[in-house]
């Protein structure tokens, strides 16, 4: 009786010096893990099984692993069954191969023609948009006004109270920490100034942007993102209606609408947080305005607007573009929300260099 | 004294909101057998099967499973009841992001402590068992809704429940792998004694799977028929039980 093991309900005993494994007792998922450190035994050729009372699939994989080939003696007609079955359906499904070798050249140049690809990608969506734009224009009926509404509700008029809370607290927050440098050199007074002139130029339209990214754009790429996957864009295309004009043209004209009164009224509420703490600080309200009307051109307020409106464009452009490239699968819709939003992110930032550079060239 | 059913039923209601889906169903699930939940589109099968698992609450009624009744259960006594139960969901409700294996290994990991080689042995041996070798290494997304409600088999019986309860197993696929799928089903209630609780209107499947069966009705808001489907296709006297059996229009 050499290597004999006990499980809590099973045993098992090697016989024929190592040729014959019997096995007896109930060959279960809680006892069969005492067959494991046995396997693989390519000595066994054989397993007596006549006293095994009960098997399920764990305890018949556990010990085919021993030995697959190994035949059967004895045992009940039920156990023998559920063996053969096992025995079987680990046939049908080989071991899974190595993972194949990983090649750091071939996958810089994959991951490089996949990038190439989606920016082709994404030319191919510009152009497309552009196209459409202009068919648009040339019949204007085209264009579904009921859409442009219902978008311009969602993206525009829903975002109101959001887009007040945050331009208030900026203006907040930007009047107190500048006051405190400037208290220095005693020229608290010229807070208005400093504030006025960063959110009306870039303050106002970039938070709008991030707002305008994270609640419309990853609206956009999740809703167009599941049309796709559920095949309704190409049920669209099928019935000859055009999904560009359907679908993505309303979408951008809401949020290039949207964009520019988003942006004011985060100006609004900022300059309205800001007159606020400067009155906590001293300063009446008659002060803060003369110093906003001596510094402030139009010129500064109208620039800002018209990047939000860029920015509106871009955001919902790579927002629906993230959506109608959406893959198949679960995480598709997603991973398209999650490239609205980064994507659209970091374009607006990159815009607002490029304008930052273009407005001084300008002289604006 | 009767062996005790693995499962009893006593005047099932569901309600959602101020509409019946059904109400004052009674039946009792024997050891081994192939019991089928059947009836026409919006009757409240798959409702039946998921109040059966505790995941739609009764109006009223009560039901015990394997001789506990899940409402009343503990988390102690529910989650080892749960153990014991597998369920096949309609469109397979595999984890996306997971292989077919890793699917399939994942009850076995949670509740058992075989070591990883084993684990995946088993999955594999699953998922050989229902015709899935090849595709053990794909995920969800790569594999057709077929595949896809083999699948769901396979991790139904992961942990070789005594009771498996599948939602339209057969529906969408083509007739060789649902009769495939049939085989496999009786193969393995008759080897292992399981026993099923299939929800279907596939008449096919009813007849060369169902031991007994239970025909819900959308109008009747509750049982129209109770017995062996066979017998209810050549005896039933009820309008509709006979219109569904004939395949004629009601």
């Amino acid at each position: 009786m050499d290597g004999m093991a006990a499980g809590a309900d099973a045993r098992i005993e090697a016989q024929d010096g190592g040729a014959v494994l019997a096995v007896s007792g109930r060959l279960d998922t809680a006892t069969a893990a005492l067959l494991w450190p046995r396997a693989p035994d390519p000595a066994v050729t054989a397993f007596d099984i006549a006293g095994v009372e009960s098997v399920d699939s764990a305890g018949a994989v556990l010990l085919l692993a021993i030995a697959p080939e190994a035949e059967l003696r004895g045992g009940s007609e039920p156990v023998r069954a559920v063996i053969e079955r096992t025995r079987k359906a680990l046939a049908a499904a080989p071991p899974p191969g190595p993972p194949p070798p990983y090649h750091p050249i071939s996958s810089i140049g994959r991951a490089t023609v996949n990038r190439l690809r989606d920016a082709r990608a994404g030319i191919d969506f510009l152009g497309e948009a552009i196209i459409t734009t202009l068919r648009v224009l040339a019949r204007p009926r085209l264009l579904r006004w009921s859409d442009v509404l219902r978008h311009l509700d969602e993206v525009g008029t829903r975002a109101f109270p959001l887009t007040l809370l945050l331009g208030f607290l900026i203006g907040v927050i930007l009047a107190y920490q500048s006051s405190i440098p400037l208290r220095r050199f005693g020229a608290e007074v010229f807070v208005p100034n400093l504030v006025g002139i960063s959110l009306l130029r870039e303050l106002g339209p970039l938070l709008a942007g991030v707002v305008l990214a994270g609640r419309t754009g990853s609206a956009f790429a999740a809703e167009l993102g599941t049309m796709t996957v559920n095949e309704e864009v190409d049920a669209l295309k099928i019935m000859g209606i055009d999904a560009t004009a359907m679908l993505v043209l309303p979408r951008l004209v809401a949020a290039t609408i949207s964009m520019p009164v988003l942006a004011l009224l985060m100006n609004l509420a900022g300059l309205a947080g800001m007159t606020l703490i400067m009155s906590t600080l001293g300063y009446p309200w008659a002060a803060v305005e003369s110093q906003l009307q001596q510094w402030l051109t139009l010129k500064d307020l109208v620039g800002g607007l018209f990047k939000a409106a860029c920015f509106g464009l871009v955001i919902a452009g790579i927002g629906c573009r993230a959506g109608l490239s959406a893959g198949r699968g679960p995480r598709a819709v997603g991973d398209a929300a999650t490239a609205a939003v980064v994507g659209g992110i970091v374009a607006i930032v990159a815009m607002d260099g490029v304008f930052a550079v273009l407005f001084f060239r300008l002289g604006i | 004294m009767a062996e005790e059913p693995v499962i009893r039923a006593e005047g099932l209601s569901v309600r959602f909101g101020a509409r019946t889906v059904f109400k004052d169903v009674t039946f009792d699930v024997r050891r081994g057998e192939i019991f089928v939940i059947l009836g026409g589109s919006g009757c409240g099968k798959s409702t039946l099967l998921k109040t059966l698992i505790g995941l739609v609450p009764l109006a009223a009624g009560r039901a015990w499973l394997l001789g506990e009744e899940i409402a009343a259960a503990g988390d102690e006594a529910r989650r080892a009841l749960l153990r014991r139960i597998g369920v096949m969901w309609q469109s397979g409700a595999l984890f996306g992001s997971m292989t077919l294996t890793e699917n399939v290994e994942l009850p076995i990991e949670e509740h058992t402590g075989l070591p990883r080689p084993a684990r995946s042995m088993l999955a594999r041996a699953k998922l050989g068992l229902v015709g899935l070798g090849d595709a053990a290494g794909r995920l969800p997304a790569e594999i057709s809704g077929g595949m896809a409600k083999r699948a769901g088999i396979a991790r139904a019986m992961a942990l070789d429940p005594p009771l498996l309860f599948l939602d339209e197993p057969s529906a969408g696929l083509d007739p060789i792998t649902s009769a495939g799928l049939d085989k496999l089903i009786v193969e393995i209630a008759r080897e292992t004694g399981t026993t099923f609780v299939v929800v279907t209107h596939e008449l096919q499947s009813i007849l060369a799977i169902g031991d007994r069966c239970i025909m819900l009705d959308k109008e009747a808001q509750g049982m129209i028929a109770e017995g062996d489907p066979k017998r209810l296709r050549e005896d039933s006297t009820h309008p509709t039980v006979r219109a569904f059996f004939r395949r004629e229009a009601a």
